[in-house]
């Protein structure tokens, strides 16, 4: 029984990964290169759903009170974050996308966005630290300890409303690629950006809601996060990032459906392994595992991807 | 000197020393986010051939074989990293250096989690004329003829295969020689500090490594050596200044800035801070290749 239970929460840990390993897929396969403000992102969503909830915003705490008391301020805190988040992301898409193109031929120029997005983490980690503090920060869950059970397995009522709604959003965003003419345009750009412009599509307008899209995507990860496990500091997003990453290259890189199943799989994994060998030992295998896989399998366990083939 | 200077005199040594590392395969356009996993395996071999309960080796002994260790572990696993490239590359080096760490902390005998106490002891006597090594060896690296196809591979693998350069023979002997320097910087670490443990050498310090040469520049032996002195440099002045000036907001947020600082320079020189033609501008770097008459000339007109 207590094995299932483990089960049970690794899918919903899972779930928390799911969402930040798409958004990671979704960069590298429409544009080619690992963008490291996801996990500043993520965690900048926590941090504002978590001042939101607790009355800790530099500013605007009154207004935002006496508009939903303190009752609803959750919600505050989900429209704040998510408002918040869209338009960093644009800022975001302004300086790492749009000059990722060097002068002269160069081989590391799909750095230049890497870069970039590095420099944007460092700025949201000590924005964070500078107004926050770097010590962890404790909300309280506006939905207590809800818990039923079936059997003797225990399930949390957030975390599974959590894994369900990453779950329909990732579904959404796949159907969205699919069938969509916004999902063909985003693919023809995947496959080959500057052919992608000769056939009509505005490169220049679309890349913006990608970054949207996966900003969207951290967001409510995030907030997620932050009712789950009521704690978040500001180096919460490069944990989650690291573990995400791992679920992504499972999944294969640029593979929408990989990703789900790649980081529903490690958030199993990771609580089976700290439950039967201890955290520090599931390194090994894990990333052993996965160097072997990048090597020797690039596209991952699945192989065919929906968008970005043909890229290594 | 103060030892104030002195601790961060030190640590502009050691991101120097690790900054070369990852600028000789960057410098054949090779991304390596693997630089903890190098001075990791560096920094525990050292401190175990040294230890009185490893081999007890004097120190002059221990960090060349651990060196040597890392070389050929960097050696054995540059062939299948190498088969990968790009956003690729990135991730695979990446995931070889959590399997160090991984390995590291678990390994007993030099002290698991728990961290593992150095023996012997290092200076700023001796870490100040190592890195003055490193740079003018990597100097002397680039302007070899090595050090040329890697350039050109820098520029234009299919190019560089048509004019002859092995290009695997380049990228290997760059990637290894390349850990064997984060090797001897790891190894410096532990023996200046005395004390290292596995989780100091995490994520964070292969993204600062890798970034001090992007921003320095990879065209040039210039642009590692002007990454690190700014990231070890700008923001302790940073602080300085801003406490001396009583603005308490900036030395707290002297970060923020700086990172903004990263996000321009890539929109503004996105080759880096040091680049060929500002070098040529400026007058031609070290062990500079001599011109030939052709080029004198203008062409021969």
């Amino acid at each position: 029984m207590l094995i299932i239970q483990q089960l049970v929460n690794g899918l919903m840990l899972g779930g928390v990964y799911v969402m930040v390993a798409v958004a990671f897929t979704l960069i590298i396969g429409m544009l080619n290169f690992l963008n490291f403000t996801i996990p500043a992102l993520f965690m900048f969503a926590a941090v504002l759903m978590y001042a939101t909830m607790m009355g800790q915003l530099p500013f605007g705490n009154d207004l935002i009170l006496s508009i939903f008391g303190t009752e609803y301020r959750w919600v505050a805190g989900i429209i704040i974050a998510l408002v918040v988040i869209a338009l960093v992301s644009l800022v975001i898409e302004r300086f790492t996308y749009r000059y990722m193109k060097a002068k002269y031929g160069d081989a590391t120029e799909h750095a230049l966005p890497l870069v970039s997005s590095l420099g944007f983490l460092i700025i949201f980690e000590h924005l964070v630290v500078s107004t926050w503090g770097s010590d962890p920060l404790t909300a309280t869950s506006p939905f207590g300890q809800g818990t039923f059970s079936i059997d003797t397995i225990i399930f949390s009522v957030p975390q599974i409303v959590s894994l369900v709604l990453s779950l329909v959003v990732v579904v959404a965003l796949s159907v969205m690629l699919k069938a969509t003419k916004l999902g063909r345009a985003l693919r023809a750009i995947a496959e080959r950006p500057d052919t992608a412009i000769l056939m009509g599509v505005e490169v220049s307008r679309i890349v913006p809601v990608v970054y949207v899209i996966t900003g969207l995507l951290c967001a409510v990860s995030g907030i997620l996060f932050t009712i789950n496990y009521a704690t978040v500091d500001a180096y919460v997003g490069d944990t989650v990032a690291t573990v995400a990453i791992a679920g992504m290259v499972l999944g294969g890189l640029g593979n929408v459906w990989g990703a789900i199943i790649g980081g529903l799989f490690i958030g199993m994994l990771e609580v089976m392994s700290i439950y039967i060998v201890g955290a520090d030992f599931a390194k090994v295998p894990i990333w052993g595992l996965l160097l072997i896989l990048l090597v020797f399998k690039p596209t991952g366990l699945f192989g065919h991807t929906l968008i970005g083939k043909g890229k290594f | 000197m103060s030892g104030y200077i002195e601790a961060q005199l030190i640590i502009l040594c050691l991101s120097i020393i690790y900054a070369y590392g990852i600028f000789l395969p960057a410098a054949s356009g090779q991304l390596n986010l693997g630089a903890a996993g190098f001075i990791t395996l560096g920094a525990y071999a050292s401190a175990w051939f040294n230890a009185s309960t490893g081999a007890e080796l004097p120190m002059w002994l221990s960090i060349p074989l651990a060196m040597i260790f890392t070389g050929v572990i960097a050696f054995a696993i540059s062939f299948p990293i190498l088969r990968t490239r790009g956003v690729y590359m990135v991730l695979a080096t990446f995931a070889f250096a959590e399997v160090v760490s991984g390995v590291a902390i678990n390994l007993e005998f030099v002290g698991g989690a728990a961290g593992f106490p150095v023996d012997g002891h290092t200076d700023v006597t001796v870490i100040v004329p190592v890195t003055i090594g490193v740079i003018l060896f990597s100097f002397y690296f680039m302007s070899t003829r090595l050090g040329l196809s890697l350039r050109s591979i820098h520029d234009d693998e299919s190019v560089a295969t048509l004019f002859g350069v092995n290009v695997r023979t380049s990228k290997v002997v760059a990637f290894t020689v390349g850990a064997m320097l984060m090797s001897l910087g790891g190894s410096l670490y532990g023996h200046h500090y005395n004390y290292i443990e596995a989780q100091t050498f995490n994520v964070l310090l292969s993204i600062y490594i890798l970034l001090y040469v992007l921003m320095g520049g990879t065209q040039t032996a210039w642009g590692p050596l002007i990454g690190a002195a700014f990231f070890a440099i700008v923001p302790e002045t940073l602080r300085e200044i801003a406490e001396s000036a009583g603005l308490k907001w900036l030395a707290e947020g002297r970060f923020i800035l700086f990172g903004v600082f990263i996000v321009l320079l890539m929109v503004f020189r996105p080759e880096g801070v040091m680049t060929r033609t500002l070098q040529d501008r400026l007058g031609g770097g070290l062990f500079r290749r001599k011109k030939t008459a052709v080029e004198e000339t203008g062409g021969g007109a």
